[in-house]
């Protein structure tokens, strides 16, 4: 054996560039995950203008605080864990904004700084950072503020618009539990005005949750995007309208409102935004119908039977633990598997 | 052809849809690449045992004299493809990535036949197993870049009986159009390698499945098979990876090739189109494979073309054809660039199965480093084997090799669809590829 690679011709052109190994393959699409994360940012755009328009500068302010405390505890977290500083895939950025949604206008600055904390530190990090949280971190971190202020988290204020003398609001979903109907079309006159305002989002509520319009915006853009899919979000908001109309009215079976409780509280927010997380939902489509429609009755069971008048945020964060257990159920039969046990090899 | 694309409903479920870029050469047609000074051939250049060599230095040898002989079943002889002198026998670069034995013959220039090829106008009349033997003198390996023997493929066991033959030019991996140009300009030779391949397994349906995109191959291939009813031209989606085998077979026979098997136990051999026309040139002329057609592509060559090459030439010598490397060429893919291999140097010889040359541009190439699976769940809409493989990127990342395999590592043909899709750019092929490695080696 002689004449190695070394000796080869001398009639080479020149080495002309240092080439770049790698494993196949060598071409990629367009999508990352920072562009992911900060498109549903962007999608919640709407979301946050109406919040803003509604509930004015104390809305603003709750945003700007769980922002900046999102982002600073992941910054500081994460040097404190020796990983690479990673604010701008925008994972905290989405994070921040998606609590800012689930918090009333009114709320005191320190309740959004402590629900970002729990949020990032300890929702996300402590569970191994990106991609390793079993639970929604910006649910956990509202489920940390509720239940540690719980006076301070229900107590809402009319809308900027709303010719009311009030200073404070019940929400649609807490009048219905603790009035009933006839109390809600009161204070919203008709039915057809009730849901115009729900509609469009001038009620009491958490900062984000309110405009189902500006909601569906964010979210039919996400759907074009094919960032989230229906299989989530349709079968949740379906399974409260119908359970809510079969068990939610008081003359008996099917006399409950299903209109008004899939506009009313955080489920479109919840449904489009939140129960649609990557990291604490499933990833098999089959699965992820089986969540949607466990979410949603779960939603309907808090609202109709258990002691919170919403019961979205404690329905997603319940599934959230079910969600691997999902995945590794319902995983697509793999091509020409079942047709292998007849082959003999 | 006023049309980009005609209507084609059969697919596979799952799969991508990589930017094609096949307009680069798609148009151009093939010419034949110089004569190589100097052709390196490697022993081994298809799946199986690698052969022997049948020559020593300083031995002359013509065009299509036998250098390597087969050594088992599973292997393919190699045959010189230039007329010269035996100058070294020894290691050198191959596309594999590592030094393989290959033998270097110089050329004298004259490029002469070896004496005694045997014409055969009437091979209408050789029986199946002449045939066969004729295919595997030959030669001949899957051309699609498998490079299986394909005389392998020819014999199926009795227990097996073979009731399709599918053609592939489905050529779905993007830059490539070396199987198009070759539809193009040589559909009749194709046609009746197909026949051949249908009268060797004794079958009365044949198909040939192209994609979509190439409307006027479509067109060219059905008029070539115009006076032959048992066999059909196949239109199929545009989607990546339709020509795997098994995809393909779903596509057009709608049959599922169960896990683990092969084509054959569903009754269908598949070859690819440069393969049956090998076949045809080797039946009827009694020419051993020494040639193929090659695309020199990507936006990291001066003007791309498609070649007719000799085996053996080396990768700089087309490059310098297509005008050479421009400034910003940053990756030589031997292949396309989904599941090509990419090259360190530039003296590797185009094999049989090297079905196109691909480079990029620095612009082109990624070099990112990975992020955390964020379980989007995009590669598992790809998969075309229906795999998860976020998982198995998370098990293999942590070493847990045997619990990949529950997850059916091994059902992984590495297409690299779920890499393609991946956000967050986790290496999933590589990983798979690691595993299976790993597995092997507890294995021995």
């Amino acid at each position: 054996m002689e004449a190695p690679a070394k000796e080869q011709p001398k009639e080479q052109p020149k080495e002309p560039h240092k080439l770049i190994v790698s494993i196949g393959p060598h071409m990629h699409d367009e999508e990352n995950t920072a562009k992911i994360m900060w498109t549903v940012s962007g999608a919640l755009l709407p979301a946050v203008l109406m919040s803003v328009y509604y509930f004015g500068i104390p809305a603003l302010l709750v945003i700007l605080v769980c922002l900046v405390t999102s982002l600073v505890s992941e910054a500081v977290v994460q040097r404190i864990m020796k990983r690479p500083v990673t604010l701008t895939d925008g994972s905290a950025f989405l994070t921040g904004l998606l609590l800012a949604m689930n918090l009333p206008s009114n709320a005191p600055l320190y309740i959004p700084v402590a629900g970002s904390f729990v949020a990032i530190v300890i929702t996300k990090h402590l569970f191994g950072g990106l991609g390793y949280n079993i639970f929604n971190p910006a649910l956990i971190g509202r489920a940390f503020v509720l239940i540690s202020f719980p006076k301070l988290m229900t107590t809402f204020v009319p809308t900027t618009v709303m010719h009311v003398d009030a200073k404070t609001m019940a929400t649609p979903l807490v009048l219905l539990k603790e009035e009933g109907m006839s109390k809600i079309l009161e204070i919203y006159h008709t039915k057809i005005a009730l849901y115009q305002d729900l509609f469009i989002g001038n009620r009491a509520g958490s900062l984000g949750e309110t405009s189902v319009i500006a909601l569906l915006l964010g979210a039919g853009f996400l759907l074009m995007k094919r960032y989230i899919t229906w299989h989530i979000p349709i079968p949740f908001i379906a399974t409260v309208g119908i359970l809510s109309w079969l068990f939610g009215g008081k003359e008996g079976l099917m006399s409950g409102d299903a209109i008004f409780h899939m506009m009313s509280g955080g489920l479109v927010l919840g449904a489009f935004f939140m129960a649609t997380d990557y990291v604490t939902g499933p990833s098999v489509r089959s699965a992820q119908i089986v969540f949607g429609i466990c979410a949603g009755a779960l939603t309907v069971l808090i609202r109709l039977k258990g002691g919170y008048p919403e019961g979205v945020m404690f329905a997603i964060l319940l599934m959230n633990c079910f969600a691997p257990l999902l995945d590794r159920g319902m995983r697509s039969r793999v091509f020409g598997k079942v047709e292998a046990k007849g082959v003999k090899k | 052809m006023e049309a980009t694309t005609v209507h084609a409903r059969d697919t596979f479920s799952g799969g991508v849809h990589p930017a094609d870029n096949k307009h680069l050469t798609a148009h151009k047609p093939t010419v034949a690449a110089a004569i190589p000074k100097r052709a390196i051939i490697p022993l081994s250049q298809h799946i199986g045992a690698p052969t022997k060599p049948l020559v020593v230095i300083g031995q002359e040898v013509k065009k299509g004299d036998k250098i390597g002989e087969t050594a088992g079943f599973v292997s393919a002889p190699v045959h010189a493809s230039i007329s010269g002198k035996v100058t070294a026998i020894g290691n050198f670069p191959h596309i594999l990535g590592s030094d393989m034995p290959s033998i270097i013959i110089e050329s004298d220039g004259k490029d002469e036949w070896v004496a005694g090829l045997k014409e055969t106008p009437d091979y209408n009349v050789l029986s199946p197993d002449e045939l066969k033997k004729l295919v595997l003198d030959a030669g001949i390996v899957g051309m699609g870049g498998a490079t299986f023997p394909t005389h392998v493929k020819l014999s199926p066991p009795k227990e097996k009986p073979i009731d399709v033959v599918i053609l592939n030019g489905a050529e779905c991996e993007p830059f490539l159009t070396s199987d198009h140009r070759l539809m193009l300009e040589r559909p009749n030779e194709i046609i009746e390698g197909l026949k051949i391949l249908m009268r060797i397994l004794n079958v009365s349906t044949g198909y040939v499945g192209i994609e979509a995109n190439k409307p006027d191959a479509i067109e060219v291939m059905s008029k070539a098979a115009a006076g032959s009813p048992e066999i059909k031209v196949w239109p199929v989606k545009v989607k990546y990876p339709q020509g795997a085998e098994k995809m393909l077979i779903k596509a057009i026979a709608g049959r599922t090739v169960p896990a683990g098997s092969l084509p054959m136990d569903v009754g269908v051999v598949v070859q690819n189109v440069g393969t049956a026309e090998a076949i045809y040139n080797a039946v009827r002329f009694g020419k051993p494979l020494i040639e193929r057609y090659v695309t020199v592509t990507g936006r990291g060559v001066k003007e791309p073309k498609n070649f007719l090459v000799r085996i053996g030439t080396q990768f700089s010598q087309l490059i310098e054809e297509a005008g050479g490397l421009t400034d910003e060429a940053a990756k030589v893919i031997a292949g396309g660039p989904m599941m090509g291999m990419s090259q360190y140097t530039l003296d590797v010889p185009v094999i049989k199965g090297t079905s196109g040359i691909t480079v990029l541009p620095k612009a082109e190439v990624g070099i990112k480093s990975y992020g955390p699976c964020i379980r989007c769940g995009r590669c598992i809409d790809a998969c075309p084997m229906k795999l998860q493989p976020s998982l198995l990127g998370l098990y293999i990342e942590k070493g847990h090799y045997e619990d990949a395999k529950d997850y059916n590592l091994m059902d992984c043909f590495e297409c690299g669809s779920c890499t393609f899709v991946c956000p967050a750019n986790r290496p999933m092929v590589q990983w798979v590829k690691k595993a299976k490695k790993e597995l092997a080696k507890k294995k021995n």
